[in-house]
């Protein structure tokens, strides 16, 4: 009876599980769905869930209209730049600050938080203006510099909470066997972190991929990356919905693939612990 | 071992990465255009290659949203930032950055291109003292957009130049809400340039204004009172649910989808909503001057989106022939013979309208009778201190109206009454002045 009435509960909680991840996932399938249909189909009401005359019309009219090779490298080369360039600085950071704490490490941290706080907008002049003077305007280099710093915090927030799991008896092991501060970072803490450190370049990866303020005040042609592509698809005076919806796909086409075959390691990363 | 050289291969990689960044983004010798995201100025991008072929000027183009595309050409403009040779802007825009230096005037246009063709209710409101800042590529006003077959249900007749009473009759006449049919769609999604703007041309038409000669707000006046008391009775009638978050998108919606006796928008709408292959009702739709109360005065606005050049481009020479090229007669030959006169860009010159071809598009002569309708110089009943129809051509409007439209829509949206709306608008008004320094 009472095994009856577990499996009942168990089935509940994964059919719950599968609806909810399915109303999560709903949006993008229906950008997908949308893609596929024209203009008329895809504003008409009742809307039509599989059931229309498909047509690639829209990657084509896309494809054509736009060189989407063009902000998907672009996109490639600021969100990798700016997260590699982020974890360089951000391990020795974290090992810093959870092994070698100071009186204001924790003030620090939260520090380096409060600057998310703040709203992008209200430093886009001072931005902007330093752009101008250095010449880096549209400039793929200063976008990674950028992200890279808006992205920092968290970066580090999330490798100092996994270097605090890593006992700090390892790290003396290893010097009492005279390792050197460089071995200890780069051959006992690294790979214990690996998991950890793995989730952060991906996590962060995925930000600044979307990022968008930024992506669209900073560039304009050679700069320009996918979120630059999607805004060139909106309109509030015209209905393009399946175009929008067919650039749309696209641009995050390659960040889904990316998240598929690495939701392994994301989900142990974000989950476990760096010592188990 | 591995580890290390992981990390090496990482910090080459960023360094790879930063130095083609770097290297890769060298000036560029072609002319970058920033331009908003509508059917006719993506139809000119597919035009470029002719451009180019003339004048061996290569283009580059940055397509966005309109609202993205109004902060990332403010903020370039503003810091000289350098990024564009050709901004498209709108009428707003044009004389207040004209006023201030920041686009270079088009006074030298060659005698071929021909600007006395360019009519003059949208040479007047982009130019300021006189002088041209940008060159119209389409202008619009806006119009009523009817069902004629449920007008002739509902055993009326629309008028040329109807009155607000018998618009809201219609509607009245035209509604089944049972069957989700709705005797009128209007905007009433906040934004300076969505609700906002249809609001204020309706207060015109009530005798409202937004400030007295003095630059005092006057939004505690009857007139708009009585504009909002009918704005809102006819809405909760005739107008479909959730209307306060309607704007032109969602109200060409439910008008294509037939759900919609009347719609008053933008005239280029008039070329959508009569589209077969969009439209479900593109056989049937008649169109009208907006409405009035006898006052003198439509709510009808002006707009256009015109070319301009910021000042301290180096390109100038470059930009000035594109602009030429695009907004001269020999363009809209161009994409009538490519893509029919339907489709070419619309109010800007007045050879457009005399063309037989042209006059033959079903919305064409309503269309220019309401760009004529339009007055910005004189927008209201009563006189004001600005320039514009639907916005004052001053710096603070954006950020006023906005606040002033949200104020406004909660009040569709049922969450406060009109009084308060009106009495929240005049402090914002009153506030957002004197901050100004007016």
């Amino acid at each position: 009876m009472a095994r009856a009435a577990s499996t009942r509960s168990r089935i509940g909680w994964t059919a719950l599980a599968w609806g909810i991840g399915f109303l999560m996932f709903f949006p993008i399938l229906w950008t997908v769905l949308t893609s596929f249909k024209t203009e008329a189909e895809a504003i008409a009401a009742p809307p039509s869930f599989l059931f229309f005359d498909w047509t690639l019309e829209n990657y084509g009219i896309v494809q054509e209209r736009s060189d989407y090779m063009r902000y998907l490298w672009n996109s490639v080369i600021i969100a990798g730049g700016s997260t590699l360039l982020g974890i360089i600085v951000a391990v020795p950071a974290a090992w810093a600050m959870a092994f070698v704490p100071g009186r204001f490490t924790k003030d620090i941290l939260m520090w380096m938080l409060s600057t998310k706080m703040l709203p992008a907008v209200g430093v886009l002049y001072p931005i902007y203006l330093i752009c101008i003077q250095l010449g880096v305007l549209d400039n793929r280099a200063a976008l990674i510099i950028i992200l890279m710093l808006i992205n920092l915090p968290i970066i580090v927030w999330m490798l100092y909470t996994y270097f605090k799991e890593i006992p700090g008896e390892i790290l003396e092991a290893a010097r009492m066997d005279g390792a050197t501060l460089k071995s200890e970072i780069l051959y006992v803490l690294t790979p214990m972190a690996i998991p950890g450190i793995a989730s952060t370049v991906l996590l962060n990866f995925i930000l600044a991929w979307n990022e968008a303020f930024w992506t669209l005040n900073l560039t304009s042609v050679d700069a320009a990356p996918l979120t630059a592509f999607i805004a060139s698809y909106s309109s509030p005076e015209g209905l393009f919905f399946a175009k929008l919806s067919a650039a749309s796909t696209m641009a995050i086409a390659p960040i889904l693939i990316l998240g598929w075959f690495s939701q392994k390691q994301l989900v142990r990363g974000l989950t476990f612990g760096a010592v188990k | 071992m591995r580890l290390k050289t992981t990390l090496r291969a990482a910090t080459a990689l960023t360094a790879c990465a930063l130095g083609t960044a770097t290297f890769a983004d060298s000036h560029a010798t072609t002319i970058t255009i920033a331009t908003v995201n509508n059917g006719d100025m993506i139809r000119m991008q597919g035009y470029t290659d002719q451009f180019t072929a003339e004048t061996g000027h290569q283009v580059e183009w940055v397509t966005l949203e309109e609202n993205v595309l109004r902060q990332r050409v403010t903020t370039d403009i503003t810091t000289k930032g350098g990024q564009f040779d050709i901004m498209t802007i709108g009428m707003y825009e044009a004389p207040i950055w004209g006023a201030a230096g920041w686009l270079v005037p088009l006074d030298d246009l060659s005698a071929e291109y021909d600007v006395d063709d360019i009519l003059p209710a949208m040479r007047n409101g982009l130019s300021h003292d006189g002088t041209l800042y940008a060159a119209p590529f389409y202008g619009e006003s806006s119009m009523v957009m009817y069902r004629t077959d449920l007008m002739e249900e509902a055993g009326l007749e629309m008028p040329d130049a109807p009155t607000w009473a018998f618009i809201r009759e219609a509607a009245a006449a035209m509604t089944d809400k049972d069957a989700e049919q709705y005797g009128i769609c209007l905007r009433g999604k906040a934004g300076w340039g969505e609700g906002g703007a249809f609001l204020n041309t309706m207060a015109n038409s009530f005798g409202a204004r937004v400030f007295d000669e003095d630059w005092d707000p006057q939004l505690d006046s009857p007139e708009w009172k009585e504009t909002l008391e009918f704005f809102v009775g006819m809405m909760e009638e005739s107008g479909p649910p959730g209307y306060a978050t309607n704007g032109f998108n969602e109200n060409l919606n439910l008008f294509q989808q037939g759900k919609c006796g009347m719609w008053i928008d933008a005239t280029v709408a008039a070329s959508f909503v009569t589209n077969p292959n969009d439209s479900q009702v593109a056989d049937s739709v008649g169109f009208a001057l907006a409405p009035d109360t006898g006052l003198g005065k439509r709510a009808n606005w002006l707009w256009a989106w015109a070319l301009g050049i910021p000042a301290g481009t180096q390109k100038a020479d470059a930009a000035k022939e594109f602009i030429e090229w695009a907004t001269s007669k020999e363009y809209i030959e161009l994409v009538a013979e490519n893509e029919g006169w339907a489709n070419v860009p619309p109010g800007a010159r007045q050879s457009l309208y005399d063309t037989p071809e042209y006059q033959e598009v079903p919305f064409a002569q309503m269309t220019l009778d309401s760009i004529l309708a339009a007055d910005p110089n004189n927008p209201t009943v009563e006189p004001v201190p600005y320039v514009g129809i639907q916005f004052a051509a001053i710096p603070e409007w954006a950020g006023l109206w906005t606040q002033v439209s949200q104020e406004f829509s909660a009040v569709y949206a049922g969450q406060q009454s009109i009084d308060e709306a009106l009495e929240r608008a005049q402090e914002i008004a009153v506030e957002e002045m004197e901050a100004a320094g007016y």
